[in-house]
């Protein structure tokens, strides 16, 4: 994720959360900005349509989106609070705002924002994979 | 004409709970309109007042968007596979 991110400024970066219905992430895929800013992010419809026909191939489920915001914390603005798809989802913020660059995941429903722990588990492939 | 919609996960409640369901019209429009006479609560997520596509719903005739195609103009033949798919977007701003 924080790749994908890095790669797409100035503009913000994103990309989607491929995983099981228990919320664990198994592959995050990366996606181009069609807004083309660094102040909104819009996920290209056509990786969306890709990704949901392979959670059905595989039996995963779309669980979340991930985006950056270049200048600011991570947390959800306004904006993404207002847009939020998906109740059920999880949304990753990853801030380049800073060194270290953060990363942190929330549940956004009915305009109610709650962090979530973020566990990474059994990494693998190099340094700076997405 | 009969075609298949696939419904996206978070219209399911609004629409019956079900995956995907049948939907009559041989344009976009026609089927939107079946869908929303029998699930008048979605009308404003799929459809502005004027009748034109809502800007944050992307929908998709089997592999082609319909923006391309005329919006709500673009055609449907019998059996293709309908996609409603929310945009998802945000932003720092």
């Amino acid at each position: 994720m924080l790749a994908t991110c890095i790669r797409a400024l100035p503009d913000e970066g994103c990309g989607l959360l491929l995983g099981t219905r228990e919320g664990i992430v198994v592959d995050v895929v990366a996606s181009p900005n069609v807004a083309a800013s660094a102040k909104v992010y819009e996920i290209d419809p056509k990786v969306l349509l890709r990704t949901y026909r392979r959670a059905d191939d595989e039996g995963l489920e779309v669980v979340g989106v991930f985006h950056s915001h270049t200048h600011s914390p991570a947390y959800p603005s306004p904006t993404d609070i207002a847009q939020a798809p998906d109740p059920a989802w999880h949304y990753v913020l990853v801030s380049l705002a800073q060194v270290p660059s953060e990363v942190r995941s929330y549940r956004i429903a009915d305009g109610d924002v709650t962090e979530e722990l973020v566990r990474v588990e059994g990494v693998t492939g190099a340094l700076g994979d997405d | 004409m009969s075609a298949l919609l696939r419904i996206p996960t978070v219209l399911r409640p609004a629409m019956g709970g079900a995956t995907s369901i049948t939907v009559e019209g041989s344009t976009i429009g026609a089927v939107l309109s079946d869908v929303t006479s029998r699930f008048p609560a979605v009308k404003g997520q799929l459809l502005n007042d004027d009748g034109t596509l809502h800007r944050f719903l992307n929908v998709y005739v089997n592999d082609d968007d319909v923006r391309y195609l005329g919006g709500v103009e673009a055609t449907v033949a019998e059996s293709d596979e309908i996609t409603l798919l929310p945009a998802v977007a945000g932003g720092a701003q």
